[in-house]
């Protein structure tokens, strides 16, 4: 088995997770405990979205079954309960990244946080043009001649909104190139992020190539360029421990379903001097303090970027979640994947035919592996291996830029979570190393 | 249902020799109507850019190049020696034929007296998330029929 390589401080975290702990963590996972194809089960498509666990399942069962109510109105025994478990799970989620509470805005996912905040940033430009809202808003307006800067691994998601900002606003969008491994071209970072640049988006982790980027440095260069820092935690959040305000970034977004929580709920993080003064995106109920005929004055945040009913049950199930992961311990967890990556990516290595992407084996990478199988398209890998009780993803992953930056336009991804096993993964490699003979390739 | 009823040998040759496939190397004959269709499925990036040549009323050629997986450049392949020699008419109702054997989930049995190698598809049907690659092609020769014929 390959060397794991990993932070020097995760190796304080004893004791380490071994399978025997993982096939009874499993047990608290209903639906991996099915046949498929008359095989068992082999999950590893948690990138894409993770299962639950029965805690999860149960918390948002509880809440319908004994709390449900509207929250933040209404002055009921019902509404009261609701309003209390729904905040509380908003400071549980928020210690679980190292936020404070009100630095908590609840969202659909990832993608709506990261629409919310393209489309505040726009508000922002609107409302320094016409004098309204605080000063510091022109500092954060964005205008032709100011530049956004990502980078060529983003998933769709913190790409997408970013283009569509630079479009409203008339300002550039840059990006920080991959080499041909897919690292970073840290080397020209220092020169595309300057004084120009007012927004710097990057992800923590890709959903691609499983490197965890220098956040850092990254950091570190916004900050000379004075601009303001977006963080995708989709693939990080989930899988190791997070400290957000460590990291120092201004803004941070991540997705429920991809940490062991329901669909429908995810979260954005800001810092809160940023978050009181940006315009909301979505406006409505419950979210004002007082309105005429004519406008309406908005609460601060997180109240500020939540109009409508909220995603109450979500919420709970969330914080459910996080707990879940809390109790495992996010550095075993990390550990354990990592443990799991390497060893994904040391056995794809070593079957011909096999192009993995992002760092070689003995290299950090979190639980996932994306690879090419030469003569072989992604689908019919996939199919290949559904028919043997393993599922995995194929296709871009969301991340067309990327994958045509590697002259690829789809491949097959394996991603683990805390419930795989080391016989999942070699199950998955020995169904890989038979791909190629069957489809002649 | 076992993965060889999906992948049967007459896909998987047909996914290695390619009938039809390379457009820039054959151009449509003298005196023939074309069409041209481009088809791009955008969950997993298979691509088909398919020409048709009608001459009186037949399909005097199709020509096409692709990207994709094994179902797709497979089911291009079949087509295209299908559809050779067919009349506009008898096209048509092939097409008609394999999409309605394709959407019904494996309830309808493939006909191979209209779908002659099409027919081994059949399988696909009971795969909705691979019916696509199946069809890709068989949506660019009906858009390249109507305009030539």
């Amino acid at each position: 088995m390959a060397v794991v390589s990993t932070p020097a401080t995760l190796e304080r975290a004893l004791p380490a997770m071994d399978d025997a702990e993982v096939l009874r963590i499993r047990n608290d996972f209903p639906v991996l405990n099915q046949l498929v194809n008359g095989q068992p089960l082999v999950y590893l498509d948690s990138g894409a979205t993770s299962q639950n666990p029965l805690s999860v399942i149960e918390a948002e069962q509880e809440f319908y079954e004994q709390r449900n109510a509207a929250v933040h109105r209404g002055a009921h025994h019902l509404a009261v309960e609701a309003t209390e478990v729904f905040e509380d799970a908003r400071q549980t989620v928020a210690d679980f990244v190292g936020a404070d509470y009100s630095e908590v805005i609840w969202t659909s996912n990832a993608t709506e946080g990261l629409n919310l905040l393209s489309y505040a940033f726009s508000n922002a430009g609107m409302w320094a043009a016409q004098g309204r809202g605080d000063e510091r808003l022109r500092e954060l307006a964005l205008n032709p001649g100011d530049e956004i800067v990502v980078t060529e691994m983003e998933h769709h998601a913190n790409l997408i909104p970013w283009q569509e900002l630079a479009f409203r606003t008339g300002a550039a969008l840059r990006y920080i190139p991959v080499d041909d491994a897919g690292a970073l071209r840290m080397d020209l970072a220092g020169d595309i992020i300057g004084p120009r640049t007012k927004v710097v988006a990057f992800t923590h982790a890709s959903n691609v190539l499983g490197v965890i980027n220098p956040v850092a440095e990254l950091v570190g260069l916004a900050r000379r360029a004075g601009a303001l820092v977006v963080l995708d935690a989709c693939q990080s959040a989930p899988h190791l421990a997070l400290n957000i305000k460590e990291l120092d970034v201004d803004f941070a977004v991540f997705s429920g379903h991809k940490m062991l929580a329901p669909t429908g709920i995810g979260v954005l993080y800001g810092k809160q001097e940023l978050l009181d003064i940006l315009p909301p995106f979505l406006t409505g109920g419950s979210m004002i303090t007082t309105v005429t005929m004519e406008r309406a004055e908005y609460l601060p945040a997180p109240q500020r970027f939540e109009a409508g009913t909220q995603r109450i049950s979500q919420a709970v199930a969330l914080a459910a979640a996080a707990n879940y992961l809390t109790e495992t311990g996010l550095d075993r967890i990390h550990y354990w994947e990592s443990e799991l990556g390497q060893r994904m990516v040391a056995g794809l290595e070593a079957i011909p035919g096999i192009r993995v992407l992002g760092p070689a084996a003995g290299q950090d990478r979190i639980g996932l592996a994306a690879f090419d199988v030469e003569g072989v398209h992604a689908h019919d890998v996939g199919q290949f291996l559904d028919s043997k009780g393993i599922a995995v993803r194929v296709g871009h992953h969301c991340a067309q830029p990327l994958h045509r930056r590697l002259g690829l336009t789809a491949t097959t991804r394996a991603s683990a979570y805390l419930y795989n096993t080391t016989d999942d993964v070699d199950q998955f490699l020995n169904a890989v190393a038979g791909v190629r003979a069957y489809f002649r390739a | 249902m076992s993965l060889d009823q999906l992948y049967q040998q007459i896909i998987l040759d047909h996914s290695k020799a390619r009938h039809g496939s390379g457009l820039a190397g054959t151009a449509a004959p003298d005196g023939t109507s074309t069409g041209q269709s481009h088809q791009l499925n955008p969950v997993c990036g298979d691509e088909v850019t398919l020409r048709l040549a009608v001459e009186n009323g037949k399909v005097a050629q199709v020509s096409w190049d692709g990207a994709g997986c094994s179902i797709s450049m497979a089911s291009a392949s079949v087509l295209s020696e299908l559809a050779e020699g067919m009349t506009v008419e008898e096209l048509h109702q092939a097409i008609d034929s394999f999409r309605e054997v394709l959407r019904s989930r494996g309830k309808i049995p493939a006909d191979p007296e209209v779908l002659g190698d099409a027919a081994a598809f059949e399988g696909v049907a009971r795969y909705a998330a691979r019916v696509k690659c199946a069809m890709i092609s068989w949506v660019a020769a009906e858009d390249a029929l109507n305009q030539a014929a």
